[in-house]
């Protein structure tokens, strides 16, 4: 045990702060991009408060569509751009670009369905009070929402740690990359029963931190 | 004074459409107490909906002291609508946001209210609805009667000269029913507050409005002083609530 630590504990130290790198940065991304996406989809429907049906319609098949491509063929078929865009096509910031794309519209899907949540009478009540549709963005749709935002949050960043495995076996670093080279190039099983392990662990963490800040946040249920 | 002329509202075109609203006239006059009775189904919350807004009227005008609501749009009609205050059967409140916050509320929407004041006037609204206690609890912490009461200072926030109340007591017990329409009757003597009441409840309208008006169908039955249309109901509808007798 101390020997296997020994031989690898520098790596999977190494792998592990690669792996937190894309989760966050990929995450922060794809919700600088899918929030205001969500945010469109929801106001956009027919009857909300920015109502624009056809809009909502071509919108909501261009999401559709982002999210049907598998992430691997996105990947690839964005290496041009993601060349353009940071200097290279391999490494982890470079896998930023496909995370941050395949994501952000499985995003724009978490937010819509949180924000569907908000009781459409509070929203009338403030297009009463004479709110804007800003307004009724910003003060009662995205915050009536924020413990569903939470849990929506949780099951993206968990969901992005899936994706970023499949990045680490074609060149991105992280415990995916680790797993792929020791376990399946090398044959060294324990080494990548070791990345599952912690793999699992970080989700277990990330699901139980988020489950207890949407219940603290949700003032509904005292 | 809200003039109400010739209303219409239809729902949906063609052979399918329905006519929610049939041409209704009301006028009520400043400082009353206005009832609109009638059973559900009448069109009812339909006439509260185009009277905030919520739904454009399909034709006809209301009147808010002469100015049309219903020819307004974008910033003119968000101002207009700060003069009227609208409790909702539901009481939409904020919930994760406190009792103060709700308050608050409409006071926020408007840039030009310093922080001060805006808490002062919270304070102030929260102590005329016997609430001050409470500011800091969320509404899920609270009674219907109580939720009721935030609502009602909220809708009073922005000094609106009418409060526009849909069944406001309809899912309260008697009791709290009655604290409810007293707290409304106050703040129509104290505040000059025109009120028109949405509701079904004929012990509401005979307990604290002057007028009413009776509707049926969509149109207006009959309507005048509340001694008059119930002592001497002319229409069938106006007939058939009394024989209820709820």
């Amino acid at each position: 045990m101390a020997q296997f630590f020994e031989q690898y504990g520098a790596l999977l130290a190494e792998g592990t702060w690669e792996t937190l790198y894309m989760v966050a940065m990929t995450t922060l991304l794809s919700y600088v991009l899918g929030l205001p996406m969500g945010v469109a989809l929801t106001v956009t429907k027919p009857g909300a408060i920015a109502a624009a049906p056809r809009f909502n319609w071509v919108f909501g098949w261009v999401v559709n569509i982002l999210r049907s491509l598998p992430f691997l063929i996105l990947m690839l078929f964005l290496t041009p751009f993601t060349r353009a865009l940071v200097g290279s096509s391999i490494g982890e910031t470079a896998a930023l670009v496909p995370l941050a794309i395949s994501a952000a519209p499985f995003v724009a899907r978490m937010v819509e369905q949180s924000l569907e949540e908000v009781d459409g009478g509070v929203i009338e009540a403030a297009v009463c009070m004479g709110a804007t549709r800003w307004q009724v963005i910003t003060r009662v749709l995205l915050v009536e929402s924020v413990p569903s935002l939470l849990r929506g949050l949780s099951i993206c960043i968990i969901t992005i740690l899936g994706y970023t495995a499949i990045t680490g076996s074609v060149g991105a670093g992280g415990l995916g990359n680790i797993a792929y080279r020791f376990g399946f190039q090398r044959y060294q099983k324990e080494v990548m029963y070791v990345v599952v392990v912690m793999i699992i662990i970080f989700v277990c963490v990330i699901q139980t931190a988020f489950d207890i800040a949407a219940r603290r946040a949700d003032k509904r249920s005292r | 004074m809200i003039e109400i002329r010739e209303l219409t509202k239809v729902f949906g075109a063609g052979a399918a459409c329905v006519t929610a609203l049939d041409h209704v006239s009301l006028t009520v006059r400043t400082g009353d107490i206005y009832g609109i009775i009638g059973m559900s189904g009448a069109g009812k919350s339909t006439l509260l909906r185009c009277l905030s807004m919520l739904e454009t009227p399909t034709s006809g005008q209301v009147l808010l002291d002469g100015q049309d609501l219903a020819a307004m749009s974008g910033e003119q009609l968000r101002r207009e609508r700060r003069k009227m205050g609208v409790v909702f059967q539901g009481y939409n409140l904020l919930m994760q946001k406190t009792v103060a916050e709700n308050v608050a509320f409409p006071l926020k929407l408007d840039k030009g209210m310093k922080k001060g004041d805006v808490d002062a006037r919270v304070r102030e609204l929260l102590e005329l609805v016997g609430l001050a206690d409470r500011a800091g609890a969320y509404p899920a912490q609270l009674s219907g009667g109580q939720k009721q009461r935030v609502a009602i200072a909220r809708a009073l926030a922005t000094n609106p000269q009418t409060l526009l109340c849909d069944e406001p007591t309809s899912a309260l017990d008697p009791l709290t029913t009655k604290s409810m329409l007293r707290l409304l009757r106050e703040i129509n003597e104290k505040l000059g507050v025109t009120i028109l009441i949405i509701t079904h409840e004929l012990t509401v309208v005979s307990a604290i409005c002057s007028h009413v008006a009776v509707i049926g169908e969509g149109r207006v039955a009959e309507q005048g002083a509340v001694a008059d249309v119930f002592g001497h109901p002319q229409s069938a509808v106006t007939a058939q609530l009394l024989e209820r007798g709820v």
